[in-house]
C-alpha cells in the first residue's frame, strides 16, 4: 500500500538504501567536471580523478593512458559496487537489481552474434562486452560454439555452388538452434519468443532483433515493478515510461528513410508510456524530423525538450534527452523507502562514465572546444 | 449476586463480559503497557539503526550525533516500563464478595485503559521517531547542517509518547478499589 513503506522497508532494504545513497554522494559534481574540462592531457585527467572516488582504481595505471583504460576502470568501479549490493540483497530487491542489467545482457548477446557473423576474434569480442551484462562462462562458450559451427557450415558451403541460399539457411537454422538450446537458460529466454519467428538475419535485422528484445525487456520490467506496488511502482513507472518514450522517438528518427515499414516500426514501440497508444499511431507515420517534432510538442512533459532544438536539428536531441533523464533520476532520490534509487544510481553512474569518456576523447584528440557539446552535469 | 442486579445486564454476551474479573483487565493492561511500548521502541530502533549503519560507511562522522535518534526511541520503552510499574502498584486485592462491585470494575477498567493508552501511544511514537531518525541519518550524511533541523521534528514526534504517559497516569489515578469494609 502506498504510503506505509516506511514501516517495513528497512527490514530488508534499509542498509542497502543507505549504501546507495552514500555512493550517490560520490558522483562527480559540476565543479569536478569544470576541472576535468580544463585538463590538457589524459594524465591531468588521471590526476584530477585521483582526488575523487575513482582514485584507487586509476592510480596503478602506467603513464601512457588511453581513453579506453579510463572508461574501463570507471566501469569496473561501477561493477564492483553493483556486485557488492547484489550479494547483500534479498528478494525482491535482488531480482530488481538483476533486472537493471538485462539491458546490458541484450547488448552483449547482439554484440557476440554480430561479431561472430563478421568473423571477429573471440577474445576481442569478450573484451568489448559490457561487464554488467556478462553471462557465466559456460553459456558464453556455448554461444561461440554454436555460432562457430555455423561458420564451419559457411566455409563448407563456399566450396559448393549454391553458396548464398544454403548459407542463409545455415545461419537461420543455427540462430534458431542458438536461441532454443543456449539462451533458454539465461534470464533473457522469455524475450526471445518474439524473435524466433524471424527468418533471415543480416545486419539490419540484428538491429530489429535488439529493439524487439529491448521492448520485451522493458515491458517485463514494467510489469515486475507494478507487481511490487507502492512507491517503487509509482516511481519506476515514471522512469520506465520516459525510457520507452525516448526509445520510440529514437527508433522513429533512426528509421526515417530506411526500408522499415510502418507496421514494423509500430511493432518496436513498447506498450506503455505517455505516448501509448495515440502518440505511437502518430509517430509510426512520421517521415521526417519536423513531423516527429510536431507530434512530440503535443505532450507537455516533452515540449521543453523539443522547443530547445531549432528546426531541422537533431544532434542536440540526444543531449536534451539525457538531461531530462538525469533530472528525473535525481528526483527519485527525493523519496525514501523504495527501490527506484538503485535504478537511478546505476543510470546516473552510466551517464557519468559517458561524460568521462567524452571528456577524455575530446582531450585526447585536442578538441576541447567541443567538450561541452555532450557533457550532462548531474549536480 | 448483587453486582449483577445493580448493573442490570440483560443479554448473555454483556453478562459474560461483566463477569470477567477486573484483575484480568488490570493484568492485561499492565502487559500491554510494557509489551506494546517495547514493540514500538524496537521497531523504531531497527528502522533508524539499519539506515544509520549503511550511511555511516561513507560518512563515519554521523554515528555519534545520530545515536540521539536511537535514544529517543529507547525513551519510549522507558515510559512503558515506568507506567507498568506504577500500574502494578495500583493493583490491590479486594475480598471476593466485592470483586464485581462497580467500584472494582471501574478500577479494573481504569488500569486496563491506562495500559492501552500508554502502549499504543508509545507504539506510534516509536515508529514515528524511528522513521524520522532514518531520514535524519541519511540527510546528515549528505549535508551536516540538516541534522539539528531534523532533530526538532524528532523532538515533536517524541512528545506523542509523553502525551500518552500523562493521560495514562491520570487514568491510573482513578483506579481506586473498594475499601475493605
Amino acid at each position: 500500500m502506498y504510503g506505509f513503506e516506511a514501516m517495513t522497508f528497512n527490514i530488508h532494504g534499509g542498509y542497502l538504501e543507505a549504501i546507495v545513497r552514500g555512493h550517490r554522494s560520490g558522483l562527480l559534481t559540476a565543479a569536478d567536471y569544470n576541472n576535468l574540462c580544463q585538463c590538457e592531457t589524459l594524465d591531468d585527467i588521471k590526476m584530477h580523478l585521483s582526488a575523487t572516488e575513482y582514485g584507487s582504481y586509476l592510480q596503478n595505471e602506467p603513464s601512457p593512458l588511453h581513453t579506453t583504460t579510463i572508461v574501463e576502470k570507471c566501469t569496473l568501479k561501477l561493477v564492483d559496487e553493483y556486485k557488492h549490493m547484489l550479494c547483500q540483497a534479498t528478494e525482491p530487491l535482488s531480482t530488481f537489481l538483476e533486472y537493471i542489467t538485462y539491458g546490458h545482457m541484450i547488448d552483449n548477446v547482439v554484440l557476440i552474434v554480430t561479431g561472430t557473423l563478421h568473423e571477429r576474434d573471440v577474445q576481442e569480442l569478450l573484451e568489448k562486452c559490457h561487464p554488467l551484462g556478462m553471462f557465466d562462462r559456460q553459456v558464453l562458450f556455448k554461444i561461440f560454439l554454436t555460432a562457430a559451427a555455423k561458420l564451419q557450415m559457411l566455409i563448407w558451403c563456399y566450396f559448393s555452388s549454391c553458396f548464398f541460399s544454403i548459407a542463409t539457411l545455415a545461419v537461420a537454422q543455427n540462430m534458431r538452434e542458438l536461441y532454443r538450446l543456449v539462451l533458454v537458460d539465461t534470464p533473457l529466454a522469455p524475450y526471445f519468443s518474439e524473435c524466433i519467428t524471424s527468418e533471415d538475419l543480416d545486419d539490419m535485422n540484428i538491429e530489429i532483433m535488439r529493439n524487439t528484445l529491448y521492448k520485451a525487456y522493458l515491458e517485463d520490467f514494467y510489469r515486475f515493478c507494478q507487481k511490487l506496488g507502492g512507491a517503487t511502482a509509482e516511481i519506476m513507472s515514471d522512469l520506465l515510461a520516459f525510457e520507452a518514450d525516448r526509445r520510440a522517438v529514437n527508433i522513429t528518427i533512426n528509421s526515417i528513410g530506411t526500408e522499415l515499414t510502418r507496421d514494423d516500426r509500430r511493432k518496436l514501440y513498447s506498450s506503455f508510456g505517455l505516448l501509448y497508444p495515440y502518440g505511437h499511431e502518430e509517430l509510426a507515420v512520421c517521415e521526417d524530423i519536423d513531423q516527429v517534432r510536431g507530434v512530440m510538442e503535443k505532450y507537455p512533459p516533452y515540449q521543453p525538450i523539443f522547443s530547445k532544438l531549432s528546426y531541422g536539428e537533431s544532434q542536440m536531441l540526444d543531449k536534451a534527452f539525457y538531461e531530462e533523464e538525469v533530472k528525473r533520476l535525481c528526483l527519485s532520490f527525493e523519496q525514501q523507502f523504495h527501490y527506484g534509487v538503485f535504478f537511478a544510481y546505476m543510470r546516473l553512474r552510466e551517464q557519468e562514465i559517458r561524460n568521462l569518456m567524452w571528456i577524455s576523447e575530446c582531450v585526447a584528440q585536442n578538441q576541447k572546444s567541443r567538450v561541452h557539446d555532450s557533457v550532462v552535469f548531474i549536480f | 449476586m448483587s453486582g449483577a442486579i445493580v448493573i442490570g445486564a440483560s443479554g448473555s454476551w454483556a453478562r459474560a463480559l461483566l463477569k470477567i474479573s477486573p484483575y484480568t483487565f488490570s493484568a492485561i493492561g499492565i502487559a500491554v503497557a510494557i509489551g506494546v511500548s517495547v514493540l514500538g521502541a524496537a521497531w523504531g530502533i531497527y528502522i533508524t539503526g539499519s539506515s544509520l549503519i549503511g550511511a555511516a560507511i561513507k560518512a563515519p562522522r554521523i554515528t555519534s550525533k545520530n545515536l540521539i535518534s536511537v535514544i529517543f526511541c529507547e525513551a519510549v520503552a522507558i515510559y512503558g516500563v515506568i507506567v507498568a510499574i506504577i500500574l502494578q502498584t495500583k493493583l490491590e486485592s479486594v475480598p471476593s464478595s466485592q470483586i464485581y462491585e462497580p467500584e472494582s470494575l471501574r478500577a479494573g477498567y481504569a488500569i486496563f485503559a491506562s495500559g492501552i493508552i500508554v502502549g499504543f501511544a508509545n507504539l506510534v511514537c516509536g515508529l514515528c521517531v524511528g522513521i524520522i531518525g532514518s531520514s535524519c541519518a541519511l540527510s546528515d550524511a549528505q549535508n551536516s547542517s540538516l541534522f539539528v533541523k531534523i532533530l526538532v521534528i524528532e523532538i515533536f514526534g517524541s512528545a506523542l509518547g509523553l502525551f500518552g504517559v500523562i493521560v495514562g497516569i491520570i487514568m491510573s489515578a482513578q483506579a481506586t478499589w473498594p475499601s475493605k469494609v
